[in-house]
């Protein structure tokens, strides 16, 4: 048993890491073709990275598409978390799928809707329009987060803070804004990354009128391998990996996709008192 | 949870609730009626189309040629969410009962292969089973073979790319539910003499079918939306529905096939999802509890 756990294991972390170790192999190799053993190490295609003005451009846009996306992603899921929560109106689990419906179908398919909208629009190919499809098709992720969190408040916090005669403004911002911060926290931060990473709607929405990272990864390998994409590869991953290790810290990154009502731990023992 | 909920004015709570819901409409379900309704217009050539009410498109989708991709595609996601639900299930398993330290670590690889960009992930893959780099030299600088042989593009290039890029989400779909059997559960089966094979069939397995085959249905939706991996690692006959969707919207400019095979998938994956909800009912968390201990 012990020695499947461990091939298990190892397996999966190889099958995980192994792509990304080849890549950064290739990106820090001296000549502008792999071959094994590997020559010579550098860091010049680094250096290339964050020279060449086309990579600094696509760095650029991609920085603007996802920090308002992320942005526009919260401001779109907090209230609405919020107020299905709280209000509890009719037909919420309708309105709740409403919003994690985007997400839940293909991103190709927002893709096409937003190329169709903003082609009607007659405003094609434009930044903010990749900026808007962002915003609303990651816009699941916040409200998840804020959810899920909304659900695992102590409601008598809350109702505290009424009985001292706050009002329900008051008590939004003082009580329940503060104990939100971190579900706040977490659903921007993944959204920023999801966004920095996103190819196939951004390439759809821009129809070829500027690039993003993604689009400049694809579009450099047409015309065959350069190591600099190497290197794009590496940055993007450690990105990805200090960011989810720094969330780690102070989130538990295991409940980010449990949407029942009380998240056990490892081994929950039975006299728990409900929290 | 008996205490009255504070009340803000009626205006204030439509207009907090009525907000995101009016951005969520005009920018999704808005562009998503403007597809549908694209599926129905005449495709004129150049890259422009009419508004019509013609069934150019859709009988198009009839036509072999489609059928024949929709019935690979359909195979491939099958085929690929059998295999990372079949590698995810153990993995998950093992994760759930490790130490927290080991776990957030081992999440945050997971999440992080799951955040990458399709691009990259194409990309690596294609580095590592191309000729001249990755396995194929490996195996020849180690000695096993004499040549090169490069293993992308073709059908198992499409089939790792794709459970590469679907894993993650298996192992977040499988997380939580596994999560939640007690280990006391595991132990008391132990006590009582089961084997851990025995344990396994009929402690284990009965309670996690359910997230399995969440994970399964799950992972087929997933499949069905990616492109990138497909087409930087497959040669046209692997190509996928997601591929043909943005090369019929970008390369050959045809809105309207576009806009029907875009229907066309969001209806398969409305039903797939719809199924995961009738399935995870029957997940109510009463039960679980009673089960988690």
């Amino acid at each position: 048993m012990k020695l499947f756990r461990v091939a298990v294991v190892s397996a999966v972390v190889l099958f995980l890491a192994g792509p990304v170790l080849i890549v950064a192999i290739a990106s820090l190799n001296e000549g502008r073709y792999l071959d094994f053993p590997v020559e010579d190490y550098s860091l010049r295609w680094y250096a290339d990275l964050f020279t060449d003005p086309l990579w600094r451009a696509a760095m650029r846009n991609s920085l603007i598409v996802a920090l308002s996306s992320a942005t526009l992603a919260v401001a779109i899921a907090l209230p609405l978390a919020y107020s299905l929560h709280t209000y509890r109106p009719r037909f919420g689990t309708v309105l709740f799928g409403l919003g994690l419906l985007p997400f839940m179908l293909p991103p190709v398919i927002s893709a096409i809707s937003m190329l169709v909208f903003w082609g009607e629009l007659g405003r094609p190919g434009r930044i903010e329009n990749v900026i808007a499809a962002h915003a609303v098709f990651f816009s699941s992720v916040p409200l998840l987060t804020i959810t899920l969190a909304l659900r695992s408040l102590d409601p008598m916090t809350g109702e505290a803070a009424t009985t001292l005669g706050a009002s329900p403004a008051v008590r939004f911002r003082t009580v329940t804004l503060p104990l939100l911060r971190p579900s706040i926290t977490t659903g921007f931060v993944i959204t920023l990354i999801l966004s920095l990473n996103e190819y196939i709607i951004s390439f759809v929405v821009a129809q070829a009128a500027f690039e993003t990272l993604p689009i400049k990864v694809f579009n450099s390998l047409r015309y065959g391998f350069t190591p600099t994409v190497a290197a794009m590869a590496v940055v993007f991953t450690l990105i990805s990996v200090v960011v989810l290790a720094a969330l780690a810290r102070f989130t538990d990154l295991g409940a980010l996709t449990d949407t029942g009502p009380e998240p056990e731990g490892p081994s929950p023992s039975p006299d728990q008192p409900a929290v | 949870m008996t205490a009255p909920r504070p009340r803000a004015p009626g205006w204030k709570r439509y207009a907090i609730m009525g907000a995101p819901l009016t951005v969520l409409a005009v920018f999704f379900l808005v562009p998503f009626a403007m597809v549908v309704a694209a599926s129905f217009y005449r495709n004129v050539d150049g890259g422009f189309y009419e508004p019509a009410f013609v069934l150019d498109s859709w009988e198009r989708l009839a036509a072999p040629y489609h059928l024949d991709r929709i019935v690979f595609s359909v195979l491939i996601c099958l085929l690929v969410a059998a295999l990372t639900t079949a590698a995810a299930f153990p993995f998950t398993w093992f994760l759930t009962r490790m130490t927290p330290r080991r776990q957030v670590t081992l999440l945050v690889v997971v999440l992080a292969s799951m955040t990458l960009s399709e691009a990259i992930v194409g990309f690596s893959w294609h580095l590592l089973l191309g000729r001249s780099t990755g396995i194929g030299r490996i195996l020849v600088w180690v000695g096993l073979t004499d040549t090169a042989t490069a293993y992308t593009p073709g059908f198992w290039a499409v089939v790792i790319g794709l459970s590469y890029s679907v894993f993650p989400y298996c192992v977040l779909v499988l997380f939580p539910p596994l999560r939640a059997i007690g280990q006391q559960l595991i132990e008391a089966a132990g006590t009582l003499g089961a084997s851990p094979f025995q344990t396994f069939t009929s402690v284990v397995w009965p309670l996690a079918r359910p997230a399995v085959t969440a994970s399964f249905l799950l992972g087929f939706v997933f499949t069905l939306g990616i492109n990138v991996v497909v087409e930087q690692l497959g040669r046209p006959e692997h190509w996928t529905l997601a591929v043909l969707i943005s090369d019929a919207a970008s390369s050959q400019a045809n809105t309207p096939l576009a806009s029907a095979l875009a229907v066309f998938v969001a209806l398969v994956s409305l039903g797939v999802v719809a199924l995961v909800s009738v399935v995870e009912s029957r997940l109510d968390p009463s039960a679980a509890r009673r089960r988690g201990g």
